[in-house]
């Protein structure tokens, strides 16, 4: 809409016509307070805390529901204002009450800095207040009435934002209550929001009340380890007897993809870092033949000697190497070039939850296709292909609800079953069981087994899409339906996987034909000079290896971060005989067999960047610390070394190694390096790079994947930066084959492995069983 | 709603359900109405009720509740065979009905809210009832009684009683 002109305490503001007052306002910096309102959800107009003077208008207005026009004068500072905000605060605070010493909300309260700036401490209520006793609606969610002050911002967040409507009001006036849809229980995707959103301490978690006070944590913004969104997220910690403890997970820091959401276990699956299970020495198999706790140095000197040993003497193709789906982008790099230049094999592979390589190889050539999820948020139109979203990328699905609340965007939605994102969709297609493969015929027109022109016309009417999907469609289906939509304009495009950095161990090369950036290994003068003595042979994918060490001439297994004997049909005793190295948080079933297991750190205690599924790079921080433990890339470095080898030729570090970048194309930071180097020289001093700051490999990606093009003042300031999937034209490619691709269908409260170690998760998981048996009983 | 589907109702008030829900642009404008009727026929909103209504016009019972519980007129727990409600707003108030709502708690020995032990009556206290030119009155069930002094209570009362035990002689 077209501009207006109006004027805020005596200041000229500029905003379109039927901007809402109060965000004119805060866009201007000019702050009015609320209790109600809040960014992106329904009016409410309940609190009167924004309460302005309007020019010429008898009583005072609300600025969060003040739509501006032209010629408009408001003030928004008075004493007449300040008295009735005081006023109102006073009316809260009558059965408000005053127990913010031990509020969880104490020092992040809204209803406290208000009463402070306003100064309505003093009641001239004589009254006794109205007391009800806390509630427990879920592990997650605690309810305090008295503390409430019915601003609806938790109903409206969990039935607007989550399209749950677990939450209600009841009664009314002064006896109004929140209410659950349970009863007394919650049956909810217990995402938390209400919690966050809640501007006083009346809804409190479950994993974070009554343990710390804001103000005693600090705060690290990091990336959730869970599903492939990769939210950002806000772990609260605190210093422990053992190192740091992860008290609380939040989103603190809105300015992630993810704004205000955090799932259930974004929010409460970080407890697994605390678990008494949890791997804290090197394990080496005696000659009882049990997992015995040792050092560092004998575990190195063990696990190095062998693979060295086996490699020497019956070549690195003996050697397979299993890699992680979440680790981070540069110890998925280190793992490869581990693999490829010093284990000499081109055995390399993790566990995947999609065709990546399908989806890299039909996108090559063809950049700006590939949608960022903040391209989603903003799409005039989606085609969401397959999947559940709500349960298994909950951030996509709040990312979809939003753009069509708040954007109007029209949503299609094309699936085999009934899925709850259809309660958002223009137009929904049932297609028949296994009918994915004909819905790119549907959509080019040439197949009548699916029989819904109208969900086509509506659909190619589109001037500008994007296109949705995941592991339904692998190998030529991907290519078939990117096809279809590069045939069109302005089609882009989504491809969902399962894990944190999923997207990330493909993009790394952790695939036997693929180098990092989805170069086919057998190019023969790729990463030559990067690379010396790298096979170029294809080596074996993760089923092939496990059946070769089961049975064939495969010697030795080295397994970061995975546990690939879980989901494999496969009996852990066929490899007796076999060398295992494992790293991992757990003694998990892979570990369990194996010959040496390093103590792993979870992505919450190591730095490095991952790769959402769509392409969108953070960075991680290192939050907590648990003694005893190393993250990954420091084990590779290790174990490279103790198999004598120059660690150099693998992590560029020191001043004299060629490969070292110290921060000369780094942008806004052009020069310093120099400069530093001055100084140091100045001083006697030598500029070095720990070999074991992953942060010091991140260069030679950036130089080695074309798509890594990486606006470091914009990673390291905690910014999401955009990839496409490669853009290596290639036409003669070798399949990966079907069977290789096993999506997880991890949901709302379920992690693959790592989420069988969060407690948090197990209580929620349990609680929702509970509620859900207790509706069918009646 | 299918023909086959059990309904709590009584035929009659089923079918009027099914024209209700038709009868507004917004399929959920039909419940403060419903909730009337359906109290009306059972005698409160029972959990039965609320999950039956919350079907029939396609919302949660959550949604039920939270306008349900919003009117004092809705009750979630069975009132006595006759509800005596009387008002005390102020032309009621100014003529005496204190004094009457306590000749009522002392001769039915309950409260406001209060059901008798045999179920006959419940008692409650209520807002405006609509007939201040006759103050003070009080309605029972559907029918009012005005211009009333402490003195009219056992009368009324009695006929009251009389009504039900001739019913259960029946």
């Amino acid at each position: 809409m077209a501009d207006v002109t109006f004027t805020v305490d005596g200041k000229k503001l500029t905003a379109p016509a039927g901007t809402l007052l109060i965000e004119a306002c805060r866009k201007a910096g000019i702050e009015i307070p609320a209790f109600c309102y809040y960014p992106g959800l329904s009016l409410q107009a309940a609190c009167r805390m924004c309460v302005v003077r309007q020019e010429k208008v008898p009583k005072l207005q609300t600025a969060c529901t003040t739509t501006v026009a032209e010629g408009q004068v408001f003030t928004t500072d008075s004493p007449e204002i300040a008295q009735a905000r005081k006023a109102t605060i006073e009316l809260l605070l009558g059965n408000h009450p005053l127990d913010c010493p031990v509020c969880d909300a104490g020092g992040e309260c809204e209803l406290q800095d208000m009463t402070f700036k306003y100064g309505a401490g003093e009641s001239l209520m004589v009254d006794a207040k109205r007391h009800r006793e806390e509630q427990q609606w879920s592990p997650a969610v605690f309810y305090d009435r008295p503390r409430c002050i019915l601003c609806y911002r938790c109903t409206r967040v969990c039935g607007e934002g989550m399209d749950v409507w677990a939450l209600g009001v009841q009664n009314r006036g002064v006896t109004s209550v929140i209410s659950p849809d349970g009863g007394d229980q919650l049956d909810c995707e217990q995402c938390g929001m209400c919690i966050d959103i809640c501007p006083v301490g009346a809804l409190t978690s479950g994993s974070y009340r009554y343990k710390t006070r804001p103000w005693e944590m600090n705060h690290v913004s990091t990336v959730c380890t869970h599903c492939a969104d990769g939210c950002k997220v806000t772990l609260g910690i605190r210093q422990s007897t053992n190192g740091a403890e992860i008290i609380r997970a939040d989103n603190r820091d809105k300015s992630g993809i993810n704004g205000d959401f955090l799932c259930a276990k974004g929010r409460f699956g970080f407890d697994f870092v605390e678990n008494p299970e949890r791997l804290t020495a090197p394990l080496v198999r005696n000659h009882e033949g049990k997992l015995e706790p040792t050092t560092w140095e004998h575990a190195f000197r063990v696990a190095g000697a062998k693979l060295k040993e086996i490699r020497d003497t019956r070549g690195g193709a003996a050697i397979g190497v299993i890699g992680s789906n979440r680790t981070t982008n540069e110890e998925n790099y280190l793992l490869q070039k581990f693999a490829r230049t010093v284990l000499r094999t081109s055995n390399i592979d993790h566990e995947r939850t999609t065709d990546y390589v399908s989806f890299a190889r039909a996108m090559a050539g063809h950049p700006g296709k590939s949608a960022s999820l903040r391209d989603i948020s903003a799409a005039p139109a989606i085609l969401l292909i397959g999947g559940d979203p709500t349960a298994e990328h909950p951030l996509l699905a709040w990312t979809i609800r939003t753009n069509v609340r708040l954007n109007r965007a029209r949503l299609y939605v094309a699936n085999e079953t009934q899925i709850k994102l259809e309660r958002q969709a223009k137009a929904a297609l049932r297609l028949p069981a296994g009918g994915y493969a004909s819905l790119t015929k549907f959509l080019s027109r040439t197949d009548s087994k699916i029989n819904d022109p109208a969900f086509r016309d509506a659909l190619l009417a589109e001037e500008n899409l994007v296109v949705i999907f995941g592991a339904e469609f692998r190998g030529s289906g991907v290519d078939e339906l990117v096809n279809w939509g590069l045939s069109r304009p302005n089609v882009r495009f989504a491809y969902l996987g399962d894990y944190s950095n999923s997207r990330g161990a493909a993009d790394m090369g952790l695939l036997p034909d693929r180098l990092p950036g989805y170069v086919p290994v057998s190019t023969h003068d790729a990463f030559a000079d990067e690379y010396p003595g790298m096979p170029h042979t294809i080596g074996l994918n993760q089923p092939q290896m496990l059946s070769s060490a089961a049975g064939g001439s495969l010697q030795a297994l080295l397994i970061i971060g995975a546990n690939p004997l879980e989901i494999d049909t496969f009996d852990p005793a066929s490899l007796k005989g076999k060398f295992v190295v494992v790293t991992d948080m757990f003694l998990t079933q892979t570990a369990a067999v194996a010959d040496v297991v390093f103590p792993a750190a979870s992505l919450y205690e190591k730095t490095g960047t991952v790769t959402n599924t769509y392409g969108d790079i953070q960075l991680v921080r290192k939050a907590a610390d648990t003694p005893g433990i190393k993250p990954d890339f420091e084990i590779l470095v290790k174990l490279a070394a103790s198999m004598d080898t120059n660690v150099k030729s693998l992590v560029p570090f020191g001043k004299t190694g060629v490969k070292v970048d110290l921060g000369q194309s780094r942008g806004a930071q052009m020069g310093e390096a120099d400069r530093h180097a001055i100084w140091l020289t100045a001083q006697g001093l030598e500029p070095r790079v720990s070999p074991f700051d992953p942060l010091a490999i991140l260069d030679e990606i950036e130089r080695l994947v074309p798509s890594y093009k990486l606006d470091r003042v914009n990673l390291f300031g905690g910014n999401d930066i955009h990839t496409e999937p490669g853009f290596v034209p290639v036409s003669a490619l070798t399949s990966s084959g079907p069977d290789v691709v096993r999506p997880s269908h991890n949901g709302l409260f379920t992690s693959g492995t790592l989420g069988r170690y969060s407690k948090g998760i197990a209580d929620l998981q349990r609680h929702q069983a509970e509620v859900k048996q207790e509706a069918v009983a009646g | 709603m299918t023909a086959e589907t059990m309904s709590i109702f009584s035929p009659k008030v089923a079918a009027r359900f099914d024209a209700l829900v038709e009868k507004y642009p917004v399929r959920r404008s039909a419940l403060v109405p419903m909730l009337l009727y359906a109290q009306d026929e059972i005698g409160y909103l029972s959990d039965a009720v609320i999950a039956e209504v919350a079907q029939r016009i396609g919302i949660t019972e959550l949604d039920v509740r939270n306008v349900a519980t919003y009117y004092s007129m809705l009750r979630f727990k069975p009132a006595g065979k006759y509800n005596v409600q009387v008002c005390t707003n102020i032309s009621c108030m100014l003529r005496g009905a204190y004094d009457v709502f306590e000749k009522f708690q002392e001769e039915l020995g309950i409260g406001h809210k209060g059901v008798t032990s045999d179920g006959v009556f419940s008692l409650e206290e209520v807002e405006c009832i609509g007939a201040c030119c006759w103050a003070p009155a009080i309605q029972v069930n559907y029918d009012f009684h005005d211009d009333l002094t402490p003195e009219s209570v056992s009368g009324i009362l009695a006929q009251y009683r009389q009504k039900s035990e001739g019913q259960n002689n029946a």
